[in-house]
């Protein structure tokens, strides 16, 4: 398989990731030597085979549904790169 | 006493213990020494004033029956640490001061140590090198342009030149253990849900794991018997019973099975590679082991099955970095745009590399093809470990297929960087307890590794083989200190 640059342009704007021409060029070039890479798992015949999704094989242990951390707004607020008081701030969304 | 950079934690712990050293001596030879090893650049943040503070506190009001009494230790910089500066080895955190402690750190400090500073790292920890870093190249003391390994490069380096007694890394798909063994230091990659992953930044969170880094197995063991603790604020971490590891560390591994897997002999691999390997079975023999030949059939899909899960979960960790909450933000002419270019600007090419791949394989119409599929070959590298162990106790195996590489070498052709994780890989996709521990040296006189695995949680087992073969190899390091003038 091969991923063109409308490919690429596709995952950058999924990615949330800006791209000009030239850097799409590296990237459809570094992607898809890896993903001949990748392609050896169609070796593998896996129909039958259940996913690990996790390696740690205990299920997920209740707590009380307490707070237990109050008062955190302005550690929370404190590393933005910009607020107004109490406010994260970010571009104008509606018009 | 002159040499206490060249003490071992445990010397130094038993040194302050007995008040042959006081915490505010130790660390000023670290700090000194740290200070004349700036063209290592192994440091991203030092914080060297508030340690010899510390230090002095400590030695005001000692408490001496705590583990880690008065030790200065600086580390990965991952690892978020309260009022200082944690960058991840990122642009993008360049100015981030967590406002919490990871609660491996904690349990650091809460048996006496001192932070001396952060450790450089590849970025979010993706690469084998330290070259992906936003703060540049670390020096592998072992020579000049030669890399550290990574991702914990600055913790790798930081120990083997005697700057840190010890440190810790963290390791998603060999970044404590290859470092180790481009060093000769010794490495430890935990069980997973052994050691918290509460407060280190993210990468792959099925994988990521936080271990000792160190100059011999009895100070690998001490600090693992610190770090690894059961937290309620990862949901992932294990409750289990957890041994004092250091204290019920023995030589005697008679009669242990230590398996060697056929898989593991992979074409193309160095002689020298292949040497040392026969010489560790050499070595496990004479401390009494018994050898087993084992297969892993599916040991060459695991860096496959590794390059989608690993950057599948990365995509999808990194997506908080947007440049709103923390962290920095490139202006943009509305929200999607400010997004893009935040992103863009204040990722490197490598992180951003493996988001594209991540995102690309969690995509509409290729999530079972890829994602789907890397999890279910997943499953089936972790039978092979759990067969095998019916069979063994260990597993043998060297930790990389090269020593120390070049700074430059390998940075224009991703496939080949990825190939060093060859042997480490696998240990993370099963979860499992991997040490590597240095056990000789090729050609050019730079450090070659062998990889111990073990069962899910038997860590003090591979750390007493470890330690029964360490006295056996009786491995030296060839540092210089050409880097101080």
């Amino acid at each position: 398989m091969s991923i063109d640059l409308k490919t690429i342009k596709h995952i950058s704007k999924l990615s949330r990731i800006s791209v000009d021409e030239k850097k799409a060029e590296k990237l459809a070039g570094d992607l898809n030597s890896i993903f001949d890479f990748i392609e050896k798992l169609n070796e593998l015949k896996t129909d039958n085979v259940e996913p690990l999704t996790s390696v740690a094989e205990t299920t997920l242990k209740l707590r009380s549904d307490e707070v237990k951390s109050k008062n955190l707004r302005d550690q929370v607020i404190k590393n933005s790169p910009k607020e107004n008081e109490d406010y994260f701030v970010v571009p104008k969304v509606i018009e | 006493m002159s040499d206490i950079t060249k003490q071992s934690l445990s010397e130094l712990v038993e040194n302050i213990k007995s008040k042959k050293l006081s915490s505010s001596e130790v660390t000023k030879a670290f700090v000194e020494r740290s200070e004349k090893s700036k063209e290592l650049n192994t440091y991203i943040t030092e914080d060297y004033a508030n340690a010899l503070n510390k230090a002095k506190k400590f030695d005001e009001k000692p408490n001496l029956d705590l583990k880690l009494p008065g030790i200065p230790m600086a580390v990965k910089d991952l690892f978020c640490t309260r009022d200082l500066r944690t960058t991840a080895g990122s642009k993008i955190l360049n100015n981030f001061v967590p406002t919490y402690e990871s609660t491996v750190t904690q349990n650091i400090w809460n048996e006496g140590a001192i932070l001396m500073g952060k450790l450089n790292c590849d970025e979010f920890a993706m690469g084998s090198s330290n070259e992906t870093s936003f703060f540049g190249n670390v020096q592998n003391p072992i020579d000049k342009n030669l890399v550290p390994g990574g991702s914990s490069g600055g913790s790798s380096s930081a120990v083997a030149a005697q700057l840190t007694p010890i440190t810790i890394g963290t390791d998603t798909g060999g970044s404590i253990r290859q470092p180790a063994s481009f060093t000769g230091t010794v490495g430890l990659k935990p069980t997973y849900g052994s050691c918290s992953r509460y407060g280190i930044v993210a990468f792959a969170s099925s994988l990521d794991q936080a271990g000792p880094m160190a100059q011999n197995v009895k100070d690998c063991a001490l600090l693992q018997e610190v770090i690894s603790t059961y937290d309620e604020k990862d949901s992932t971490s294990i409750d289990f019973k957890r041994n004092e590891y250091s204290k019920e560390l023995t030589k005697d591994i008679k009669g242990k099975k230590i398996g060697i897997p056929k898989e593991y002999r992979v074409d193309g691999m160095p002689k020298e590679i292949e040497d040392l390997w026969k010489k560790g079975i050499e070595y496990a023999k004479d401390c009494g082991a018994e050898i087993i030949d084992i297969s892993l059939p599916h040991t060459k899909y695991a860096l496959p099955t590794y390059y989608i899960v690993a950057p599948a979960e990365a995509s999808s960790n990194l997506a908080r970095y947007d440049g709103v909450k923390y962290g920095f933000r490139a202006e943009g002419e509305n929200l999607i745009d400010m997004y893009e270019k935040t992103r863009s600007e204040g990722f490197g090419a490598e992180v951003q590399r493996r988001i594209m791949i991540g995102t690309y394989v969690l995509s509409s119409g290729y999530y079972d093809a890829y994602y789907l599929k890397a999890q279910k070959v997943r499953k089936l590298i972790k039978n092979d470990f759990d067969d095998t162990y019916k069979k063994v106790d260990a597993i043998l195996t060297p930790s990389t297929p090269s020593s120390a590489f070049k700074i430059g070498e390998k940075t224009n052709d991703p496939v080949s960087m990825y190939l060093n994780d060859i042997f480490t890989v696998p240990v993370n996709l099963a979860g499992l307890p991997g040490i590597s521990i240095p056990a000789g040296h090729d050609a050019k006189g730079y450090p070659l590794g062998l990889q111990i695995i073990g069962k899910a949680f038997d860590e003090q087992n591979i750390l007493n083989i470890a330690y029964a073969m360490e006295e056996k190899i009786n491995f030296k390091n060839n540092i210089t200190d050409w880097w101080i003038k």
